[in-house]
């Protein structure tokens, strides 16, 4: 409201809303027929311009009564067709004095400050009528009786256009733009060849049957009149035709922004509920280095395998294959002794009772890493070859000397080497006091089952 | 190529930028940052560092389209590939484009410092990722389905030794540590990874890059 030049004193106040005040002409709450009571969002009644075909009154409406807008859609279709066109103004109307959601002025408002948009639109209005008086004396009427009453419409449609707010001007330009485009209006710089041709080409189709419809009052033959109507049909698909296409992309292009905007909601809704919450404990835990990194691991496995893998957080494995049972391992242990463990998997097979029990005995010995040696990251390397599966678990801790574990110590003699050798597996471990530990699991494959690519990790 | 090397930093993260340089210190030396694709060619082409440490991922096309930009004018340029992201398709395309390397974010000091200094001297650097990666791409049988033989058949191939010491990288080993477990010296072992390197670069083999894209599917 800067810069605009200070109303008169009976205007203050007044004009800030337009005539009707803060609400506009249908702003106060409307009671209805009981049936159409307690329905609707309760607000004044607003122009929907999130979904809106045109000026967004039908889906204002629809919001306001609480009906679904198709109906109201078709309900003014209807109307219109049936009143002969009389009734079309009265949406132009409608979309000028019915303020936008969220917006306070309704166009008409800003519209009576614009002294070049009303001379226009009395012109264009002027210019119509002119153009149906002259038609008039052509044609018996029935056209011009339905095309008296879009004077009005034009009129307000030019008002419109001028005054509405810029997010709806912008709309209305992409909507008339392909119409200049195709050399209907000047200033575009590219009328190219073809456009000239389609232009002249339904020109000519148009003008052709325009003729033929004036003549058709002085002809008895049924065919002529008809034949007129195709014509013009056929310059004006020939005309309009892009820009028809155009909309119709335009609707496409728009649900697909929805769509896309869908998945930015959904993305940040998981960003919120994973990252921002590990964040927000890793500064309440900033004191304790061992539980941050904890923390930062947990969530980089996690946003990885949902980012990269695409499994949601928390999701179950549908169907288990030997490279995620090596991410379980890892993932488990991680979580519950807090040592990093890095596991690289290379191809990827379907798991059976053998692998099962290469995947237990790994687990065993991820464990006696993570809980015994000390060191400060475990890795895990897995294999599927087409005749063998190898898995090695390696750390750089402690080490211990083979030789002198306990035979009594379950861990290792039950759990890895006893496990692999019932299933006709090797275990073999390489350890020494200071050096780390390294077990090297194998297990052969039944020829039949094929190596599937697919698994590192 | 004793010494430090000369470094510029092509991060899209500020935070991360300056965590490295504060951390990498004295370890080299630090000749800029930059931030997107065009700026860092720029930056590159006015202070022609040794070694490039470069993000894989940059709003304006990524890090494949610096080392493409940059190759030709300045070969000796080294690109050491840096990523938060593991996706395959992603590395490959960086290595494919001419990085000498990849390492992962979580790269510690340390080993980061050594992988520069490494690059510099004109070795390759495989993190243990990078490595399962390559396993895995070479692992099909080369006559299946598919499969357009390379000029040299060699490149579609990786030999009983190359794999080895891929497998012993993707279980976290040094370069010392390997050498000792094959009883190579650690000279051979860089040039096992540098033939490993170069196959992945030229290799038409498996179309790797389609491979990547179909193990993201997966």
């Amino acid at each position: 409201m800067d810069g605009m030049e200070d109303p008169a004193p009976w205007q203050r106040g007044r004009d800030q809303f337009g005539p009707w005040g803060p609400h506009g002409p249908f702003g106060r709450r409307h009671r209805g027929p009981f049936w159409l009571r307690h329905r609707g969002n309760g607000g004044p009644l607003r122009r929907d311009t999130a979904d809106r075909l045109a000026g967004g009154v039908a889906s204002g409406v629809a919001a306001w009564r609480g009906v679904n807008v198709t109906t109201v859609r078709i309900v003014f279709v209807l109307i219109a067709l049936v009143s002969g066109g009389f009734c079309v103004p009265f949406y132009v109307v409608g979309w000028l004095l019915i303020p936008a959601a969220g917006e306070d002025t309704n166009i008409g408002s800003r519209a009576r400050s614009d002294s070049a948009g009303i001379a226009l639109a009395a012109g264009l209005a002027t210019l119509l009528a002119l153009v149906l008086l002259v038609g008039g004396v052509f044609n018996d009427g029935w056209f011009a009786g339905w095309a008296w009453p879009q004077t009005v419409t034009v009129a307000g449609l030019a008002l419109i256009w001028r005054n509405a707010s810029p997010d709806e001007q912008a709309t209305l330009r992409r909507l008339v733009e392909p119409l200049s485009a195709a050399g209907v209006g000047p200033g575009r710089g590219r009328p190219g060849r073809r456009a000239v041709i389609r232009v002249t080409l339904a020109g000519a189709l148009v003008f052709a049957g325009a003729g033929w419809l004036a003549s058709a009052k002085e002809s008895l033959a049924l065919l002529r009149p008809l034949g007129g109507v195709v014509l013009v049909i056929a310059g004006i698909v020939l005309l309009l035709g892009p820009w028809w296409l155009r909309i119709a992309r335009d609707l496409v292009l728009e649900r697909q922004a929805k769509v896309r905007a869908e998945e930015r909601a959904d993305i940040s809704a998981r960003v919120h509920d994973s990252v921002l919450q590990t964040l927000a404990l890793i500064q309440r835990r900033a004191d304790d280095p061992q539980k941050v990194v904890w923390l930062a691991r947990m969530q980089e496995r996690e946003l990885r395998s949902w980012l990269f893998e695409g499994r949601a957080p928390g999701e179950a494995e549908a169907d288990m294959t030997f490279a995620a049972g090596v991410r379980q391992i890892q993932q488990d242990v991680e979580s519950r002794y807090g040592v990093p463990v890095e596991a690289v998997t290379v191809g990827d097979c379907e798991l059976d009772e053998n692998l099962n029990a290469l995947l237990a005995a790994a687990r065993e010995a991820t464990v006696n890493a993570a809980k015994w040696s000390g060191a400060g990251v475990i890795s895990l390397f897995a294999e599927v070859e087409p005749d063998s599966v190898s898995l090695v678990v390696r750390d750089r801790g402690k080490g211990f000397d083979p030789s002198s574990v306990p035979a009594d110590r379950k861990g290792l003699a039950e759990s890895v080497y006893g496990r692999m050798a019932r299933r006709g597996g090797t275990a073999d471990v390489v350890s020494a006091e200071g050096e780390g530990t390294k077990v090297t699991l194998r297990m052969a494959r039944p020829a039949a089952a094929p190596a599937r690519s697919g698994g590192a990790s | 190529m004793s010494g430090t090397p000369r470094v510029v930093l092509v991060d899209d993260h500020g935070l991360f930028r300056s965590g490295v340089r504060s951390e990498l210190g004295r370890q080299v030396e630090v000749l800029g940052e930059a931030d997107d694709v065009q700026p860092a060619i720029d930056l590159i082409t006015s202070v022609q560092p040794e070694v490039v440490l470069l993000d894989v991922h940059l709003p304006g096309g990524g890090g494949q389209a610096v080392i493409e930009a940059i190759k030709p004018l300045f070969p000796s340029v080294r690109f050491l590939a840096l990523s938060a992201s593991d996706a395959p398709e992603d590395v490959i395309a960086v290595i494919r484009a001419g990085a000498r390397g990849y390492v992962t974010k979580t790269i510690s000091t340390a080993e980061l410092a050594d992988a520069i200094q490494r690059v510099a001297a004109g070795d390759a650097v495989f993190s243990h990722r990078l490595a399962g990666f390559v396993l895995d791409a070479f692992s099909a049988d080369p006559s299946s389905a598919g499969v357009k033989p390379s000029f040299d058949p060699e490149l579609d191939q990786l030999t009983s030794r190359e794999r080895e010491v891929l497998r012993l990288i993707a279980q976290g080993y040094t370069y010392k540590e390997i050498a000792r477990e094959l009883y190579i010296s650690v000279k051979t072992v860089e040039s096992h990874v540098s033939s490993v390197l170069r196959k992945l670069q030229l290799s038409s083999r498996h179309q790797l890059t389609r491979w990547a894209a179909e193990r993201r599917l997966a």
